[in-house]
């Protein structure tokens, strides 16, 4: 029963108004793509123990989609930003960098 | 024997007799009695047998973590099995019995597994696997089918007349336990202006700190106690609960806590529990601790309990055990257990202590009152069978030779103490061990963290592993600052203080004697309620379970009900010993929620019967219920699935529906229907994106039949868009999936294509939608008046605003039966009224209202898909030849590369044809087509499933639809499917079109 902070509404949300929607910043691959490719974006995903970037949707509030950096072992949050974007903002890679020196996922760090 | 003793009982109102019953006999208990100090009061210890051996079992503890005293309560609707008498509050006309026996808990045939017990070790079910299937079938099975679980289930049959409700609490501190710990933790946070909720599992402020402790603040414990809930009571910002359990702890301080409201009463108004749903910022765990049993040979015969357990039952029930008890003991704590039974006039022919120490004031006064202190000894073995006798003597340091018998009905035991670290680790607070105590303490610098990564759960009292009063209480007052520092508030006043009684260091002892051989290991019980034995654990050790995870598993030790609450300790020591490795390099297993069973009606909540999930209604509901409805569940809707008249069976009336729809006039409520708004100046764009035909071209007016598939490439829904003008379309989806359509639409507007310029409004219950279907279905249009529906000016596929009857609507020609058909939506607030309307214009027609089975009868007649039946998520566009509806020209839709992926374009996939039987019949639904031969798994080939089946009134014989390996160019070709029953139906490979194959009728 995490809390997120919706950066949309603002408000700090109950995980049950929230929907997960796993990992964050997955480029789409389409037509064109090589099967490679396609198969690292339709089913190829991060499964760490500890920073992680995931979607999730405030369902039962806004209905926005928004991206949280947590660590899956400590539920730590790092913090919430909008969906909106193909990378986390500097602010909370930063921060991530603060608590977590060293740390690295896919190819952010 | 046990009985009540003179002394009164600090927890029981003398003057208020109760009666309640035990297997059939009535018995006296005084009001504040627990069932299991009741039972002791009428010399009733033996209370049930075992899971596995049926061995006989007696009260061992005196709170939460006993394992024995399972019991069931009432009868009929309100019977409730594994009940624990220890914290089960007897009230007037309680009905308990005991479980697991057969047939009587005095004589059990099932007790004979004790004599089999070497047949039945540690892992007996894991190796019984292995044996052959005839030995499985006709003698395991049976014997685990007869002995599997514990208690039995309520009747199917009974329904739970209580009520149970949630509460949803949010507060700065929430502390769990309201013994002095959590009384003081929470005068610490409460006199700092912190937001408090303070719970306590049992009816009783104060845990057992009055029984054991002298004086607090210079005041007998009971004095200070009143003191301190009177303090608490007048603070604005505490809550206090009794019979709130704190039941599990989860991530950001979310705590789930179990209220029993009228438990203790009996039957009653109101709900009977109450699950507290709450967010603190802080918790604080004052939970206390356990004492520990030792392990020697007979530790589990009735008579044989804790040491706390004994005392409390006479200090606060005035109930003796047992007139002689001999305690057995690592410590000093158990010696207050033989004070308290001299205290109460009875007797205590010796102390056993493992330990060769120097007196300590304890001690010195049991010594003082000429009970026997036998140091460096042990117990080689209890006597008795249903109730102890005595015990034999040995030297600790030996095998277990007896020095001297020594005749007792109680055997007191402590192994020390170890505290609840349950909650603390729920979420993820690890765990130290200490040395001194030997035990297991939260580690505060590895706490649980909240989303902030700052700690929430904090650790007081003996939970904490103080186990001295003065420094519980000191230890208590300062977490309970730190928790109101935590939350910004300003810590005032001064701990309570008491005096530390010095002690001696207790002695390590898991096992007694040390030398003792397997004959009396394999009489040691670890876990009761399970038969794990001292034995069992060193099997599995031996056989290679080193991991503690993977040994509770093998031997089932700490698995039952009372989740090893006793056995934890005791079995992590045997089994680091066996493995020559420290215990806390042996780790301990994972705690999980909840602390002790929870009802399902607690979980449940107010969830059930009606408003078990909100129900969605039409606007024609009530018309539908008015005229003999037959109610079909779809998602959270009722749809009608038909409308049987008198005397009619359900499938009479389907058909019946079905004929007149095609000859005169069927009416069919479509409300259910999605119906997503998609507006913008890239409504086009995404359109094209999100179906797999091209929609930026459809002109305003029209309407064209889309398919949407995942990225998949699977087809998930379809449904008939029409262009409302340049910038707006109106997406029809299936019933079932307006939710998640719209849902799907705006992730990949907000996650995707951001900048698109695109607006999705769901407007689902907006509208009321009405199938006028049927060769009259223009004629009673025409008959209501407003606007031109022939077919030049409303033409096939079209659609138009207007009014029917006066009424505003808008018409889709569009036709999911094959059958002339106009789709009208209305204001939902008016659906009924034109719904009323076309029924009564349409008598002259011969209208009939049609349901949900006459719709996809009449749909599988025309060989039209339906998202559910033809799809499963495996199947792609191309599997229902609907390749037409793919666009080749665009570049890109969802689930167009996945598409192209080689099990995608496989010439083998199965694809769909229609199925006609030979002999008319029905195929039933899911059937299979086999093929020739078997393969690799040795089962039978098949090449074809049934995917809709149906009986066709107006071709008067079964249709069914199916997808079939390479079926399209196999026409006329004979299948075999396989019915349950095991007969087989054959059917013909036809054209999925049954009925009018030309499509002439939609379009007249
Ligand atoms: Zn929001």
């Amino acid at each position: 029963m995490l809390i997120l902070h919706c950066p949309n509404c603002g408000v700090m949300a109950d995980e049950t108004e929230l929907t997960a929607g796993g990992e964050a910043h997955i480029k789409r691959e389409t037509v064109g793509s090589d099967d490679a490719a396609f198969e690292q974006y339709l089913f190829q995903r991060e499964n760490p123990r500890g920073v992680h970037f995931e979607r999730w949707r405030h369902t039962s509030g806004c209905g926005k989609w928004f991206h949280a950096a947590r660590c899956t072992a400590s539920l730590e949050v790092f913090g919430t930003y909008p969906a909106q974007t193909v990378e986390p903002p500097k602010e909370i890679t930063d921060k991530i960098t603060a608590k977590r020196p060293g740390w690295s996922w896919r190819s952010f760090s | 024997m046990s009985t009540r003793l003179q002394t009164k009982g600090r927890l029981v109102n003398r003057d208020r007799q109760i009666s309640f019953s035990f297997n059939g006999k009535r018995l006296k208990a005084y009001e504040g009695d627990t069932l299991a100090s009741a039972l002791l009061a009428n010399d009733q210890m033996l209370v049930g047998r075992s899971f596995k051996y049926h061995r006989p079992r007696g009260v061992v503890a005196s709170g939460a973590e006993e394992p024995n005293a399972l019991v069931n309560l009432g009868e009929g609707h309100r019977f409730e099995p594994n009940a624990r008498a220890t914290t089960t509050e007897v009230f007037d006309g309680l009905k308990a019995g005991s479980q697991n026996h057969f047939p009587s808990l005095e004589f059990d045939v099932g007790a004979i597994n004790q004599h089999l017990s070497r047949f039945l070790p540690a892992g007996f079910y894991y190796k019984m696997f292995i044996h052959p299937r005839p030995l499985w079938k006709h003698v395991y099975e049976p014997f685990i089918r007869q002995s599997a679980g514990l208690g039995k289930a309520p009747d199917a049959e009974t329904r739970d007349p209580d009520t149970y409700e949630y509460f949803h609490a949010h507060t700065d501190v929430l502390i769990i336990g309201g013994g002095v710990a959590g009384l003081t933790a929470a005068l610490a946070a409460g006199r700092a202006g912190a937001q408090v909720i303070l719970c306590e599992q049992t009816a009783d402020w104060g845990g057992r700190a009055a029984v054991d402790g002298d004086e607090i603040d210079g005041m007998p414990v009971e004095e200070w106690i009143k003191n301190a809930l009177q303090e608490l009571e007048s603070m604005k910002n505490i809550t206090l609960r009794t019979r709130m359990m704190g039941a599990g702890v989860y991530d950001h301080g979310y705590v789930l806590c179990y209220e029993r409201l009228t438990d203790h009463i009996g039957p009653s108004e109101g709900p009977r529990h109450r699950l507290w749903k709450v967010r603190a910022k802080q918790v604080v765990t004052a939970t206390g601790a356990i004492e520990r049993p030792l392990s020697f040979a007979g530790n589990d015969i009735p008579g044989v309990m804790l040491a706390s357990a004994v005392r409390d039952y006479a200090i606060n029930y005035g109930v003796s055990a047992g007139d002689r008890t001999v305690v057995v003991t690592n410590n000093d704590d158990a010696y207050r257990t033989a004070i308290a039974m001299l205290d109460a006039g009875l007797s205590v022919p010796a102390v056993i202590d493992v330990r060769a120490t120097p007196d300590t004031p304890l001690i010195e006064r049991v010594k003082s009152r000429g009970v026997r202190v036998m140091q460096g000894m042990a117990i080689a073995k209890v006597k008795g069978g249903k109730r102890v006798t005595g015990v034999s003597v040995c030297s600790q340091a030996g095998e277990g030779a007896v020095l001297e018998d020594i005749a007792c009905d109680v055997v007191a035991m402590s192994g020390g103490w170890s505290p609840v670290v349950h909650l603390w680790s729920h979420c993820g607070g690890k765990l130290t061990w200490d040395e001194a105590g030997a035990f297991f303490r939260p580690d505060p610098t590895r706490a649980p963290l909240s989303f902030d990564g700052t700690p929430f759960v904090i650790a007081a009292g003996s939970a904490n592993g103080e186990m001295d009063e003065g420094a519980v209480l000191a230890d208590a007052y300062t977490m309970g600052q730190e928790a109101a520092k935590r939350v910004g508030a300003t810590p005032k006043g001064a701990a309570p203080t008491a005096k530390d009684t010095a002690q001696a260091p207790l002695l390590p002892v898991w096992m007694m004697p040390q030398g003792a051989s397997y004959k009396l290991r394999s009489k040691m019980w670890l876990d009761y309620q399970n038969d794990v034995k001292v034995s069992d654990v060193q099997l599995a050790a031996q056989e290679g379970y080193e991991s503690v995870e993977h040994t509770k598993r093998y031997t089932t030790l700490g698995m039952a009900t009372d989740q090893g609450k006793l056995s934890n300790i005791n079995g992590l020591a045997i089994l680091a010993q066996e493995l020559n490795a420290p215990i806390p390099q042996v780790g301990t297993t994972t705690f999980r929620p909840p602390y002790t069973p929870i009802s399902m009606g607690a979980i449940a909540g107010e969830a059930k019967g009606e408003i078990f999930q909100p129900l969605r209604r039409t606007p024609m509901h009530d018309w539908h219920e008015a005229h003999g409805v037959y109610w079909e569940p779809v998602g959270h809707w009722r749809r009608p699935y038909c409308y049987p008249q008198s005397g009619e069976s359900h499938e009479d009336a389907v058909n019946r529906e079905v004929v007149n729809t095609r000859e005169n006039l069927g009416l069919l409520d479509a409300s259910t229907l999605g119906k997503l708004i998609v507006k913008g100046p890239d409504a086009g764009k995404f359109l094209d994106m999100l179906y797999t035909n091209m929609m930026s071209t459809l002109k305003p007016g029209r309407c064209r039949y889309g398919l949407m598939c995942s990225e998949n490439g699977f087809l998930m829904d379809d449904g008939v868009v029409a262009r409302i003008d340049d910038d707006t379309f109106l997406c029809h989806t299936t019933s079932g999936g307006a939710d998640h359509i719209h849902a799907h639409m705006e992730e990949w507007l907000q996650t995707e294509w951001w900048d698109w310029q695109v607006h999705v409004a769901n407007v689902t219950e907006q509208y009321g939608q009405i199938a006028v279907v049927g060769p009259k279905a223009r004629d009673v249009l025409q008959s209501l008046g407003g606007m031109d529906v022939s077919k030049e000016a409303l033409s096939f596929m079209g659609w138009a605003d207007g009014t029917l009857g006066g009424i505003p609507v808008r018409i889709f020609r569009i036709s999911f039966s094959g059958e002339l058909s106009y789709e009208i939506a209305v204001d939902a607030g008016r659906a009924q009224e034109l719904w009323e309307l076309l029924h009564a214009n349409g008598q002259q027609f011969g209208v009939m209202p049609y349901g949900t089975e006459a719709l996809h009868i009449l749909r599988a007649e025309k060989g039209f898909i339906m998202i559910g039946d033809e799809t499963d998520g495996t199947v792609i566009p191309q599997d229902l030849g609907l390749h037409w509806a793919l666009s080749k020209k665009k570049a890109d839709y969802l689930g167009k590369r996945a598409q192209q992926r080689t099990h995608m374009t496989d010439p083998d996939r199965w694809l769909l044809v229609g199925l006609e039987t030979v002999d008319g019949s029905v195929i039933p639904d899911g059937a299979y087509a086999t093929g020739e031969g078997t393969n690799a798994n040795g089962q039978k080939v098949v090449q074809g499933r049934v995917t809709s089946t149906y009986y066709s009134a107006n071709l008067k014989r079964g249709i069914a639809m199916g997808l079939v390996l390479n079926g399209p160019d196999r026409m006329g070709e004979q299948l075999t499917f396989l019915k349950t029953d095991g007969t087989a139906v054959h059917a013909r490979i036809v054209d999925p079109v049954f009925y009018d194959k030309e499509g002439v009728k939609q379009d007249v």
